[in-house]
């Protein structure tokens, strides 16, 4: 018999054994001898860690109740290995060509470096491989239990295994798996020890089946009879579940976060990915092959009611043969510790990089830090990381009672992983995947599995209440977990599958198509998209001249032939080199790429450098910064054409003063002018005719006086200019001081009408007044308004050509402001010339006329200065101007 | 004397000194003053000597001038142009329209009379 201190001891040993392989591994591949470490080989043998105590025991089990059902969670990744073989390479190639470091960092990377799909990723993990390290742990219970109650001493005291076996993994993981800090997480001694477990089990599987069919049951031929006499026999293939749980198998070997780890980032080259794609399915065949014997012998031989999880190991003990059942449980321990301790790497690296060191970068900012620090953080974390997992493992399986079968739970942690697929597989084939389809689809996937499987998964009543399932939340019958929009009698499993699959697919593609990629994300997405168009076969050098060479060719380009000539020989003088091309040495290449910075900035000098020594491909963050620096000198570009346009604007400023500058001193020109020739024609008639009667001879007395008389009108004719002038130069320059008082508008009128009708005789002009609308009271300067009323009568009396002249004065009240408009009867003023007239010296007429032309223009001034306006009032037959005297003005006498 | 002068002028008080100065020595004044028909009205009276006014009613002196210049049967004729502006400017542009004298308002009696005398000579 063995106790369970013996098996405890035997354990032990086991552990340490693996931990002498990994340790072996490590220093190996340290030392650089590690080649023998990427064979293809390991490499498969590896991928057996998606064969978990699950698997081991649980198989059979899942035989014995549910018949062959159990050979779809071996035929989904033996289809995706034989019959994908080329999108894994794909998807390997990314993971490679981008130094991916697990599934969540896959999603992040491909949607633009996303840390928010990250983040949700990582959940998404965490919460779903909970119930699967739950699951090993409770195997590895199970099967220390199946020992103790056949030793009736112990029986009891395998209570804490759970615990103590949680405690040993999380210290050989955190051993393993956080010695060092690879930048490509890879972990040769790990991968190697779970090599060495992928060998034992199937050999304490493979070694139960022969003792099974050949010592217990009698022979291959006997076996078959004893399974046709079995219930498997009788039992039929349900089409929907075995696909559904095909493709649902196939899927969770792609996006389990362990698989993900030894398929995509163990991963050294194509040549382990050909072997694995017909070794695998090969492993997977042998690990199924005698799971149905065991099944059948099991429930044959073994009392009612004996646990068919436990087959694989009741059986050898129930027959004594204590040897083979020890093997057999150190297959189902290495199972159970090889999937926990890859589930816990990735993990970790994981929260680690997704969580805990951007939340740690973040809340840092300012305290000082060395080299050493990240890296000791990082440590950390991964450590606390590790540790963290297994406690959820370990609380899962507390929570769950531990009581289900083991089939059961790995199916609900595939479904949970399985939302990931959606947003991977568009990823890799689709660049119109975009990250807000990827997170919304994620979230609803997420939600739904949550609802319809997770939860119920930890048992009726424990966080759902009964009354979801009888009724649904609130009374919503359409919502209840296991019949979502009225759907029931389906499988909840399938159900869940189903409904959140689905739901995940349509939100992702939805969302996708509705949204707009950002920069990055479409790079990124080109790059995974079309990987296999650029294979990484790098570029490289091998001569050190033609790099140099290359380098000059490169440099000449950028700072033109003479200084790169002048550069290189310098930087070869340096060197001692005989010849005008220095070596590419790090301090040269340092050196050359200071010099194209300060032409073509650093990140593109960076980048063109690398391109040519290292041949490396340039990678996106390279022409991120490219593109940033290539922003940064648009920028500097606009800047500098927003100058010039300031400038341009400038300069149109000054041209336009110019203009108005010679604009005024033409009119200022033409205004002298103007004064000259008025000043001159009354000067020239005053001294013709003085000259005349100053010689005098034969000048009749009727002469005499004649010509004195037009020296004298002459004479008032050159006051009133000057008068004039003088009047206008006041009122411009504001000088003029108003002589407000009270006044009646029809008094006003009369006095104007009489002025203008004294100082021009002969002029038979009419004046039409009406009396009753000119009763309104003034207060303004009533002398300058008179002013204004005697010039336009007196433009009538001058320029009125009608037969009969008559000049009609309305007044009226138009929003309060009085209105006075002065309308002639004759041809009134040409359009072209109705604006002109109230300029200085502007008259139109052709009609002999005195007056220099002054009289609006001052017109106009003295009704600014009164706060009214005078203008032209087209439109009316004869000439007609309109006085407009503010409502102040006119009110407030009253 | 007894030679024909015609006068295109608008202002009436320099019109009837004109005349009388003129006339008072045996010229024969005619006058006009309208700018448009002025080139017509020289044409048909086609004057020995002709006084031209630069500020008309409706046309210059200067267009009249280039017109009179421009047509054989008055290129010849002799123009006295007087002017009330009386800047450099105004002086310049009669010399470029090919003006004969250029007097600038007020003139003296004597002068205008002496001008016409001069232009009038064979």
């Amino acid at each position: 018999m063995t106790t369970l201190n013996g098996l405890a001891a035997i354990s032990v040993a086991y552990v340490l054994l693996l931990f002498a392989v990994a340790f072996v591994a490590e220093r190996v591949a340290w030392r650089g001898h590690g080649r023998w470490l990427s064979a293809p080989v390991i490499y498969t043998l590896s991928l057996s860690i998606y064969c978990t105590a699950w698997t081991f025991y649980g198989a059979v089990g899942s035989a014995a109740r549910n018949g062959f059902e159990y050979l779809t969670i071996y035929l989904g990744p033996s289809l995706v290995m034989i019959g994908w073989w080329w999108g894994l390479r794909k998807l390997v190639r990314i993971g490679r060509s981008n130094r991916i470091t697990s599934i969540a960092d896959l999603l992040s990377s491909r949607y633009g470096k996303s840390n928010l799909l990250g983040i949700g990723v990582t959940i998404l993990a965490v919460v779903g491989t909970t119930p699967y390290i739950a699951l090993q742990l409770q195997s590895v219970t199970l099967s220390v239990e199946a020992f103790a109650s056949v030793d009736p001493e112990t029986a009891g005291q395998g209570r804490h295994t759970a615990l103590w076996v949680a405690l040993g993994l999380a210290l050989f993981t955190v051993i393993f798996g956080t010695r060092s800090l690879d930048a490509n997480e890879r972990h040769h001694g790990v991968v190697m020890a779970i090599a060495v477990e992928a060998v034992v089990k199937l050999a304490a599987l493979l070694a139960v089946g022969v003792f099974v069919v050949w010592g217990l049951s009698g022979g291959v031929g006997a076996t078959l009879a004893r399974i046709d006499a079995s219930p498997l026999a009788d039992w039929t293939v349900p089409g929907g579940r075995w696909a559904g749980l095909t493709l649902l198998s196939a899927a969770a070997f792609l996006c389990l976060p362990r698989m993900f780890q030894v398929l995509v980032v163990e991963n050294d080259n194509d040549a382990q990915l050909r072997m694995a794609a017909w070794a695998f399915p090969l492993y997977l065949m042998l690990m199924s092959l005698f799971i149905v014997p065991i099944a059948v012998v099991g429930l044959e031989m073994l009392p009612p009611g004996s646990n068919p999880d436990l087959f694989v190991l009741t059986l050898p003990l129930s027959q004594g043969r204590d040897g083979l059942a020890v093997m057999s449980f150190l297959g189902g321990f290495s199972s159970a510790t090889s999937m926990v301790i890859v589930a816990a790497i990735a993990l970790s690296t994981m929260v680690s990089n997704h969580v805990v060191m951007p939340l740690w970068l973040h809340y840092r900012e300012g305290g000082a830090s060395v080299s050493g620090d990240v890296r000791n953080v990082v440590l950390l974390s991964r450590r606390l990381s590790i540790a963290g997992v297994l406690a959820l493992g370990y609380l899962y399986y507390k929570l769950s009672g531990g009581g289900e079968a083991l089939a059961v739970i790995g199916l609900v942690s595939f479904t949970g992983v399985a939302q990931v697929l959606p947003a991977m597989m568009a990823g890799l084939f689709w660049r119109g995947a975009t990250r807000n389809g990827a997170l919304a689809g994620l979230s609803v996937g997420f939600a739904v599995w949550l609802y319809t499987l997770y939860l119920p998964s930890l048992g009726t009543g424990s966080v759902l209440p009964p009354s979801f399932f009888s009724e649904g939340p609130l009374g919503l019958a359409w919502l209840r977990p296991d019949a979502l929009f009225g759907i029931g009698g389906l499988d909840p499993l399938m159900h869940a599958v189903l409904w959140s699959l689905l739901l995940n697919t349509l939100v992702f593609f939805t969302v996708s198509l509705l949204s707009f990629p950002s920069p990055l994300e479409r790079l990124q997405g080109a790059q995974f998209v079309s990987i296999q168009q650029t294979p990484g076969r790098a570029r490289r050098w091998t001569g050190g001249v033609a790099e140099a060479e290359d380098l000059m060719v490169m440099t000449q380009r950028i700072l033109g032939a003479p200084e790169a000539h002048a550069l290189f020989l310098r930087e070869a003088q340096k060197q001692g080199m005989p010849g005008p091309l220095p070596e590419p040495t790090a301090d040269f290449l340092e050196t050359l790429e200071r010099e194209l910075a300060g032409s073509v900035g650093a990140a593109t000098a960076h980048a063109m450098v690398s391109q040519i020594v290292g041949g490396s491909a340039v990678s996106v963050e390279d022409l991120m910064a490219v593109a940033d620096e290539t922003q940064q000198m648009v920028e500097y570009s606009a800047r500098l054409e927003a100058q010039s346009q300031e400038l341009t604007r400038t300069a149109r400023q000054l041209r336009e003063a110019n203009r108005k500058l010679t604009q005024l001193s033409v009119q200022k020109d033409a205004f002298l002018s103007q004064i000259s020739h008025e000043l001159r024609t009354p000067m020239t008639s005053i001294r013709a005719f003085s000259e005349i009667l100053r010689d005098g001879d034969g000048l009749g007395p009727e002469e005499q006086t004649r010509y004195a008389s037009i020296i004298h009108d002459e004479s008032l004719r050159l006051t009133r200019l000057l008068d004039d002038l003088l009047d206008l130069s006041v009122l411009e320059n504001g000088q003029v001081s108003l002589n407000m008082r009270d006044g009646r508008l029809s008094d006003l009128l009369d006095r104007a009408v009489a002025a203008a009708a004294a100082s021009d005789e002969g002029s038979g002009l009419r004046i039409v007044r009406v009396e009753a609308d000119e009763d309104h009271w003034l207060y303004t300067d009533i002398d300058r308004l008179s002013q204004v009323f005697i010039n336009l009568i007196a433009n009538a009396r001058k320029y009125c050509d009608a037969d009969a002249p008559s000049l009609e004065i309305r007044v009226c009240e138009e929003g309060g402001d009085l209105v006075i408009d002065f309308i002639d009867n004759g041809t009134g003023v040409a359009t072209e010339a109705q604006e002109m007239i109230f300029e200085k010296f502007a008259r139109v007429s052709d009609r002999e006329a005195g007056g220099a032309g002054l009289g609006l223009a001052i017109s106009r001034q003295i009704m600014t200065r009164l706060g009214g306006a005078i203008s032209y009032l087209p439109g009316q037959g004869g000439a007609a101007f309109r006085v407009v005297l503010p409502q102040a003005a006119a009110l407030a006498a009253q | 004397m007894g030679g024909h002068v015609l006068l295109i002028e608008d202002e009436p008080n320099i019109i009837e000194a004109i005349r009388f100065i003129l006339s008072r020595e045996g010229w024969r004044v005619h006058t006009h003053s309208d700018g448009r028909s002025a080139v017509d009205v020289v044409r048909e009276r086609a004057p020995d000597v002709l006084i031209l006014d630069v500020m008309l009613p409706g046309r210059s002196g200067y267009d009249i001038l280039r017109d009179l210049r421009g047509d054989p049967a008055t290129a010849g004729l002799k123009v006295l142009m007087l002017t009330a502006r009386g800047q450099n400017r105004d002086r310049e542009m009669a010399e470029q329209v090919g003006v004969n004298m250029f007097m600038t308002k007020p003139f003296s009696n004597a002068e205008v009379l002496e001008a016409v005398r001069t232009l009038s000579a064979p």
